[in-house]
Order: structure tokens, then C-alpha cells, then sequence
């Protein structure tokens, strides 16, 4: 059982991982071909796992609608959407043609799915005002450079920035400011969080394909 | 009750409404404000400028209608940039809901410069499998996407046959509202094939492309709709970003506005409480 439950998936890790990083440097097709086979075989996996999702959410959702948990009426709405979609896309859109032009299914996405992922978004704008109201507050020297830097650049990224400042000269118009925080302060830190995030990826790649990290088989490192 | 009590206390919705009519005004009396080209915008316009005319490019749409209002205008702005100079393009999409969007701007603008579909553009739809997908793409288009959008065999398709892999292509445009997105591409296309890319991605994520700008992994960068403006501007094709400019000179100022007025009220009732 140790072979199978612990072994196997460690080797099997290793090699997966140190062919693939191989494959970025060495482009032999003793090496590029065998990578080949792993992208596809996780391009299928990834696929299947939509599969799986789906299923996962009519059992989820299924479930708390028989049980009548809390807010099981949305739930239906869900379960109701997501199988009108499969009908009519499986169905009612000539077959494998669903994504046509003209077909029920790019109706619904236009005039469904589109209209009502949009407006979710947009909605961020009413919140983003109410908690400028009432939660941004500068209470320290930080929030303060914060509430500086925010003001430069949100007003500076528009034309009201232009022409608000239009008759200053060149230097010390907002738009130069904005663009000056972003290619600068701003970049220096995340280039910094970028460096810090990149070696620990690294380091925990190192320890997943040297099998010092297991969680990903749900035991702790031994 | 002072002022300051009553507009902290002030209902949320009326915040909300004055938001949406500050939003709608400009939209239908537009202002006109002065819109001016950043140095990103303009090392975008310039890289795809470069590319010899009749190129073969690749674009990535990746993102999905929640996102639409802000990179529409954009991947509109660059597939009409890219087919006045005669280039051909090659999509892809890494976000299930998206396909069908950058499928209507190809064949809408497509349809309006007399581009063929197959010979001057093709779609290749959505793929499972984020950067794995990126990978694969860049080791062969056919293995990975046998089928083009509408399930026609890539075979079939003569742009097809002049291209398999990044050796043949000039640029690589991704638009992106996260990820998989433009970061990933770097990572996984441009570190690994040393493609020239450009990026245009929603405000919120283009900060964080930044270091790839500065390092030239990226030609240029537009970045939300105000990016999308100025890129329209450099083409001399005004569109709706440029109309939802002032609805969005509004909204930030309105917003401001907002930030400066709570911290007023705040800090009064503070020093009135001692």
C-alpha cells in the first residue's frame, strides 16, 4: 500500500515535473515529444473536470433545494438556468453548430448571459462610491500617501486630468504625475512582490517534484 | 443633528443615484474632454505599427462579458488596426465565456473591411487547461486546437497552412481582464518563444503588468478603457471608449469627491467630540 499510496504518486511527480522544466530548455524530441503528451494529457484532465463541476453543482445545490437550506429558492433559479442552457444548447441549436450566429443558444448568450454578467460588474461602481464615503478614511501617514497617490491617478488616467491641468506647465500636469507613480513607486513594489512571489513558486515547485512537499496527497511531509 | 451627523448617516442609495446620473449625463451630453496619449498606449499603436504589413498575428481573448464594456472597445480597436494593415489573425480564447464575444468583433469587422474568414482571420474558440494551453499552442496551433471555433478542421483552413507555431507569427495581442491573461502569456509564450507581445487588460490588473513593460516583455500596454480611448485616438477611430470617457471623468471625481467629503465629516465630529 505504501508503494501505491506514496511512492508512486512521488516518482510519477518527479518525473512529470523535471521533464517539463527540461522541455523549456531542451527542445530534442526525446524530451519535447513525451512533454507534449503531459500537456495534453492535463488539457483533457482540466476539460473533464468541467465534467465533474457540473455535476458537482446540480448534487451541491440539488441537495440544499430538497433540504430547504437557506436561500434554496436561488438555488433553484441556478439548477433551472444551468439545464435551460444544457437543453437548449444539447438540443434545440443544431448539434455541434450551437455557436453559430442565429442559433437559440448565442440568443441566450447575447441577451442573457452577457447583459447580466455586465451589469454585475458594474455595480462595483455604487459600492466603490458608498465605501469611498464611508470606509476611506485617513487615519494615518500611510492612508494619507494612499489617498495622494489615489488622487493623482484616478484623476490623472481621465481627460478631466488633461484639462484640468492643461494650462500648467508640462511637468506638472496630472496625466504626467499618474504616469510617473505607475512607472515607477508603483512598478518598484510590484516588481519586488513579483521577484518574492517567483522565487517562493520556485522553491515550492523544487520541493513538490523532490517529494519534500506531499499535501498535494493529503499527508504532511514525513 | 449637525450637518455632519445627518450625511453620515445619509441613506447609501441616495450615493448610488447620484452615481448613476453622473455616469448617464456625460453619455448622452458628452463633454468632449481632451484626451491625451500615454507613453503605454503609444508604444501599443507603435508596436502594432511595426508589423509588416500582412503579417501573421495571434490574439488572445481572454476575458468574458463581465469585463466586456472595458476590453471590448480595445480588442475592437486592435482587430481594425490589424486588418487595415492586411495582417492575418489567428484567435484563441482561454476563458469559457468569451468566445463568442471576440468571434462577433472578427466577423463584424471582418465582414466590413472584406476579409475572408480562413484565408484572412480564423477563430479557434475556447481551450481547457489555462497555461498548459499556452504551452501546447506554442509547440503546435493544429495539435492543440484540431477544430476552429464552429468545429471546422484546422486543415481546412488556408491560414492554417502557412503557420504552426510562433516561428511564423509577428505579435501576440492579449487582452486580458486576469487569468489566465497576460501575465501568463509572458510567462509561458513570450519568456519561453521570445515573441514581441503587446497587452491591453482591464485598470484594475494593469498595474501589476508594469514590470513587463519596463522590461520590454511587453511593446506596450493599454490599460482599461481610458487606455482603450488613447488607443483609438492613435488609430483615429473613435469609439465607445472614447464616448465613455467622460461618463468615467465623472465617476472618478464623483469618487473623490466622496473620499475627501467622509474624511471631513470624519475628522469635524472627531475634533468636536475632542
Amino acid at each position: 500500500m505504501d508503494l501505491l499510496k506514496r511512492h508512486i504518486p512521488i516518482y510519477l511527480t518527479a518525473t512529470v515535473g523535471i521533464l517539463t522544466i527540461l522541455s523549456f530548455f531542451i527542445p530534442h524530441p526525446l524530451v519535447a515529444t513525451p512533454a507534449g503528451w503531459l500537456l495534453d494529457w492535463a488539457i483533457v484532465t482540466v476539460a473533464s473536470g468541467y465534467v465533474l463541476g457540473a455535476a458537482n453543482v446540480l448534487k451541491v445545490n440539488g441537495e440544499d433545494v430538497i433540504k430547504q437550506k437557506a436561500d434554496w429558492p436561488y438555488k433553484i433559479v441556478l439548477l433551472v438556468s444551468m439545464i435551460a442552457m444544457l437543453i437548449v444548447g444539447f438540443f434545440m441549436s443544431g448539434g455541434t453548430h450551437f455557436l453559430d450566429e442565429g442559433t437559440k443558444f448565442t440568443w441566450a448568450y447575447n441577451n442573457l448571459y452577457v447583459p447580466m454578467q455586465a451589469t454585475m460588474f458594474s455595480l462595483l461602481a455604487f459600492f466603490i462610491a458608498s465605501a469611498a464615503f464611508r470606509a476611506f478614511r485617513i487615519r494615518t501617514v500611510d492612508a494619507g500617501l494612499l489617498a495622494i497617490a489615489a488622487l493623482i491617478v484616478m484623476i490623472g488616467r481621465v481627460p478631466v486630468g488633461q484639462w484640468l491641468t492643461k494650462s500648467l506647465p508640462e511637468w506638472a500636469q496630472l496625466p504626467v504625475w499618474a504616469g510617473w507613480l505607475l512607472e515607477w513607486p508603483q512598478n518598484a513594489a510590484k516588481r519586488g512582490i513579483a521577484i518574492g512571489a517567483g522565487l517562493g513558486v520556485m522553491a515550492t515547485g523544487l520541493r513538490i517534484i523532490l517529494g519534500i512537499e506531499r499535501n498535494y496527497m493529503r499527508e504532511d511531509k514525513s | 443633528m449637525s450637518l455632519g451627523d445627518k450625511l453620515e448617516k445619509l441613506d447609501r442609495r441616495w450615493i448610488f443615484l447620484l452615481m448613476g446620473v453622473l455616469v448617464l449625463l456625460p453619455l448622452l451630453f458628452p463633454l468632449k474632454l481632451p484626451i491625451a496619449v500615454s507613453g503605454p498606449a503609444s508604444r501599443f499603436y507603435q508596436a502594432v505599427e511595426n508589423v509588416p504589413n500582412g503579417s501573421i498575428v495571434v490574439i488572445s481573448g481572454d476575458f468574458d462579458p463581465a469585463s466586456a464594456p472595458e476590453l471590448m472597445p480595445m480588442t475592437n480597436s486592435a482587430v481594425r488596426h490589424l486588418f487595415r494593415k492586411n495582417c492575418r489573425i489567428i484567435a484563441l480564447e482561454l476563458w469559457p465565456g468569451g468566445p463568442p464575444l471576440v468571434d462577433g468583433v472578427l466577423h463584424r469587422i471582418g465582414n466590413e473591411l472584406g476579409k475572408k474568414y480562413g484565408t484572412d482571420y480564423v477563430n479557434l474558440g475556447y481551450k481547457s487547461g489555462n497555461e498548459v494551453v499556452m504551452l501546447a499552442f506554442g509547440s503546435t496551433f493544429s495539435g492543440t486546437f484540431p477544430n476552429d471555433y464552429s468545429g471546422t478542421p484546422v486543415s481546412k483552413l488556408p491560414l492554417m497552412e502557412d503557420v504552426d507555431n510562433f516561428d511564423g507569427v509577428k505579435l501576440l495581442v492579449n487582452i486580458s481582464a486576469g487569468t489566465p491573461g497576460t501575465k501568463e502569456w509572458v510567462q509561458q509564450a513570450q519568456g519561453r518563444y521570445h515573441i514581441p507581445m503587446v497587452s491591453g487588460s482591464t485598470a484594475v490588473q494593469s498595474p501589476e503588468l508594469y514590470p513587463y513593460l519596463q522590461s520590454g516583455q511587453l511593446l506596450g500596454l493599454l490599460g482599461g478603457m481610458a487606455g482603450a480611448a488613447e488607443y483609438e485616438k492613435s488609430t483615429n477611430f473613435l469609439g465607445p471608449a472614447t464616448k465613455g470617457m467622460d461618463a468615467q471623468s465623472s465617476a472618478h471625481v464623483y469618487i473623490m469627491f466622496l473620499i475627501l467629503l467622509g474624511n471631513v465629516i470624519y475628522f469635524s465630529r472627531r475634533g468636536a467630540k475632542g
